[in-house]
């Protein structure tokens, strides 16, 4: 038990190690050093590695859910595309008179789709920071509400795995449509600014890879501190035991409904580092893979150890940039591959099969 | 209809002419034929006047190749084969002809055009032809062609049409055709200066489902620019409003029942793609992420059939039931031999390991097939629809996958109570301990019972390739539907599956003339997903101990 504390701590440590490096490091030395140093990241490099960021941070608040709370989420995609959406919007506001019509009041889609005014939703995303609000209060909110529902009435398992894969299906259907006001099929792009600075600079990128990364460092902080403390106890609890808990007094609907919430708020602060990143947002993002493909990345890193879908998340996504550039038709048999394989042979993931490795070693 | 149109298929025909040529043809000796022969010699040969002549010989002898002759006549299609002097029909196909015998209809090879003579025709000559056609389609067998000749001849204005169809309204015995003529007078009389006439008109196509008819009463109830009725007489205006009340109401009880035809046929798809699902889901609890692509193999084995058997579609469609009910139940087997019962008791695993195999599944189809769409032709007996009256019509297909989804549903349900197997399948859903006890051997019945749901679930794919795109992403377009479909109806129960498919079908159509076909899916969805916080065990818990674990 001593030499498991010990190796998970190593790892955890080393995971953070490297994390640090990369979000304080590179953007240094692309400031120290000139473009054609040995030394410089080139923006591509620094907008992959921040997106990659962002899916760890996405994964990690997965993980909060899953791997200690048992609610396996086939929906959370649909939290960190909110983000995302709130983000977006924030920017395309900031296009102002800059787009195709160059009208200030409307951005361009709804130019073409010959709309008189800003629908009432998009007011106050001119603002930073209210925009910033909503990506933690929107994400918040529909977990409130599905939460709130559907945990108040016991619903649990795969049906709640089955109504959060419906959730975001809907939403996505919804933001496809034109009526919604968010872009319908293209979704919100042609981003120019963040804040009033270009955001095709490379500073700009520089600076969105180190906030993903402290934002990322900061809720591991945050999420490993709560899991320690006695609310993060009873809900490992009522993943093993729900009904025992139950009858020990606790409210389980509310312990799961606030992990919830909460990782749906961390689900929309990475979406919304994600899209000045990768410069668009469209109702892809809700489709159920995108949801699927989350919890892979946990699974295969390991679940129940934050850290695990830090790896997972960044590892699987690495692989899919190689992949999908080398050979496009094996990412899919790839992928398909790690679910079967993670899941029969390697239930704790890759760190589980780590953490057995360095057992042996201290045996 | 179907067997009627079965005689199309050529399979069958061959089997016919097999038959007949040795029964038929050897009894019907050859002077039986020989007008034929002589009127299409005069049409091939002759003058002017000799194929004037031969025009009308073919429309009195009463051939049933009359027509199709007369017709590829008018159409330029009729030529005569410079090599043997023999009269084929032939069909344009870019590069020459596909010809057939003009007397027998047997198809031939395909020739350059410069192999035939077409036969040519004047002006008066195509004017008596056109009224010949008329007459012959007037007076056809098939109640089908007649009512499309009535309804062709109503529409143009012509003393002759009229003369024809006073004719054949008096010995026409269809009763939707001899109401179609009757329309056709009917709203003739309504042009009469006799007030009377019109009244009694008015009074009589009130009661008729027509089009023409509604539009014919619309104009009368209309003002000019100038502010006046388009019908000057007040009294029948007013009865022409009255009749246009009654038949609006008739309408709307028609687009009901459309609606509800529509809503249903929908459900059916839902039910044939849901109840592989419930068998799988309810029965052995195992959430099946790959049940999608189960079936996209069950409709990618149709199109592979279909080029195995391109000119038998009507065959290879039934051969395709069979064939995607074993390779995608065997496809089942081998994936919860391989994968699920490693993972019995982790149900959410067993999720994300399917769901491994869906993407394998997708990405290999991908490979082989390519990514684009493949187009499944339908059979002719499945194609066009059923037009019961003017303001009613049903597809075919939709109306044969609605029959077939009961079927199966039938069939399943016979199989889970009546054999051997469903027997087993029943005992190991309701306690799995005490059925193993019972040396009943319970691993073979889970991959039993895994491969009956595979293999239902291709043979909606079947069904599914007659009406969407065959692609790889056919699976997963219906993966959400169908757990909403089981999970609404109450795992384990297949009854509520088929209750659940059918009213989520129904539910969908209705919305949709409100709501867009997009926010009624999505207003459906968010209606399940609170009736389940409602009733998480959908609309038919299961009871018992079987329900607890």
């Amino acid at each position: 038990m001593e030499s498991m504390k010990l190796g998970q701590d190593k790892t955890c440590i080393a995971v953070l190690g490297i994390l640090a490096v990369v979000t304080f490091l590179i953007p240094l030395c692309n400031w120290i050093f000139p473009a054609n140093s040995m030394l410089h990241f080139s923006a591509y490099t620094v907008s992959v590695l921040g997106k990659y960021l962002t899916f760890a941070l996405l994964g990690l608040s997965l993980d909060l859910v899953w791997g200690y709370c048992g609610i396996l989420a086939l929906g959370h995609g649909a939290f960190f595309a909110l983000g995302g959406y709130a983000m977006g919007m924030y920017l395309m506001r900031q296009i102002g008179t800059r787009g195709v019509y160059g009208n200030a009041n409307l951005p361009d889609f709804m130019v073409f789709l010959n709309w008189k005014e800003l629908p009432w939703y998009w007011i106050g995303f001119d603002h930073f920071g209210f925009a910033m609000l909503m990506v933690v209060l929107a994400p918040g909110a529909l977990a409130f509400i599905f939460g709130y529902l559907a945990f108040r009435s016991r619903v649990t398992g795969v049906y709640l795995s089955i109504i959060t894969q419906a959730l975001t299906y809907a939403l996505m259907l919804a933001f496809f449509r034109n009526e919604m006001g968010f872009g319908g099929n293209n979704g919100l792009t042609d981003c120019k600014d963040i804040l009033g600075f270009n955001i095709q600079s490379e500073e700009v990128r520089s600076m969105l890879l180190m906030l993903s990364g402290i934002a990322l460092i900061s809720a591991f902080g945050i999420c490993r501190w709560l899991v320690n403390t006695k609310l993060g106890r009873v809900v490992t609890a009522i993943r093993d035991q729900e009904s025992r808990v139950r009858f020990l007094g606790y409210r389980v609907d509310m312990f799961k409904l606030w992990i919830f919430v909460f990782a749906a708020m961390i689900a929309g602060v990475a979406g919304a580092l994600y899209v000045p990143q990768v410069g668009i947002i469209n109702p892809s993002e809700f489709s159920p893979l995108n949801s699927l493909e989350i919890v892979v990345w946990v699974a295969i890193g390991g679940r129940n150890t934050l850290y695990g879908a830090i790896i997972g998340a960044v590892l699987v996504n690495y692989s899919k940039t190689m992949l999908t550039g080398l050979m496009p038709e094996l990412w899919l048999f790839t992928l398909g591959a790690a679910f079967v394989v993670v899941t029969i042979f390697l239930p704790d993931g890759l760190v589980g099969l780590l953490r057995r490795r360095l057992q042996e070693q201290h045996a | 209809m179907k067997v009627n149109s079965l005689k199309t298929d050529y399979l069958l025909t061959a089997f016919f002419l097999l038959v007949f040529s040795f029964c038929v043809h050897a009894a019907e000796n050859p002077t039986a034929q020989q007008p034929l022969f002589d009127a299409l010699h005069d049409l091939q040969q002759g003058a002017i006047n000799d194929r004037e002549h031969a025009i009308a010989q073919l429309s009195e002898i009463q051939s049933e190749r009359s027509l199709p002759i007369l017709r590829a006549l008018l159409d330029g299609k009729l030529f005569t084969l410079k090599s043997g002097n023999q009269l084929v029909i032939g069909e344009d196909n870019h590069h020459g002809y596909d010809i057939s015998d003009a007397v027998s209809g047997i198809k031939l090879d395909s020739i350059e055009r410069s192999d035939v003579t077409k036969i040519n025709l004047t002006n008066n000559l195509r004017v008596s032809l056109r009224k010949t056609i008329g007459q012959l389609e007037l007076n056809a067998q098939d109640p089908v062609i007649r009512l499309a000749a009535v309804k062709a001849m109503g529409s143009d204005d012509d003393e002759n049409a009229l003369a024809l169809l006073h004719k054949r309204a008096d010995i026409e015995k269809e009763s939707n055709v001899k109401q179609a003529i009757d329309t056709i007078f009917l709203l003739k009389e309504m042009n009469s200066s006799d007030k009377a006439l019109r009244i009694a008109a008015i009074d009589k196509l009130k009661e008729v489902n027509s089009i023409d008819v509604v539009n014919r009463l619309n104009v009368m109830i209309e003002k000019d620019d100038n502010g006046n009725y388009l019908e000057s007489d007040a009294e029948v205006r007013n009865l022409a409003k009255v009749a246009l009340v009654k038949i609006n109401s008739r309408l709307q009880f028609y687009s009901t029942i459309e609606t509800v035809f529509f809503g249903l046929s929908l459900g059916a798809v839902l039910v044939l793609a849901a109840i592989g699902l419930a068998i799988t889901f309810g029965v052995m609890g195992v959430i099946n992420m790959a049940h999608g692509e189960l079936m996209m193999l069950g409709a990618y084995t149709t199109y592979v059939m279909q080029q195995l058997l391109p000119n038998h579609l009507g065959v290879s469609l039934f051969l395709s039931i069979p064939a995607a009910f074993v390779i995608s139940g065997l496809a089942g087997i081998i994936i919860e031999r391989g994968i699920i019962r490693f993972l019995y008791g982790r149900p959410l695993e067993t999720l994300l390991a399917t769901f491994g195999v869906s993407l394998v599944l997708q990405q290999s189809v991908r490979s082989i097939f390519s990514p684009l769409n493949r187009s499944v032709a339908t059979p002719e007996w499945m194609s066009g629809s059923w037009q019961i009256n003017d303001f009613l019509s049903l597809t075919w297909n939709r109306f044969y996958i609605l029959v077939f989804c009961l079927m199966v549903f039938v069939l399943l349900l016979q199989i889970l109570r009546h054999t051997r197997l469903g027997l087993e399948v029943r005992a190991v859903a309701q306690n799995r301990n005490m059925a193993k006890a019972m040396g009943i051997p319970t691993d073979s019945v889970d991959a039993m019972t895994f491969g009956l749901g595979s293999g239902i679930a291709g043979v909606a794919g079947v069904a599914l390739s007659q009406i969407t795109n065959v692609g790889p992403n056919l699976g997963q377009a219906y993966i959400v539907d169908s757990f909403m479909v089981v999970v609404f109806g109450g795992v384990g129960n297949l009854l509520g599956t088929l209750v659940a498919g059918f009213s989520l079908g129904i539910a969908n159509k209705f919305l949709e003339p409100f709501a867009g076909a997009v926010l009624a899916k999505i207003l459906v969805l968010i209606f399940i997903i609170l009736f389940i916080q409602k009733r998480p065990r959908g609309l038919f818990p299961q009871k018992g101990r079987a329900a607890d674990s």
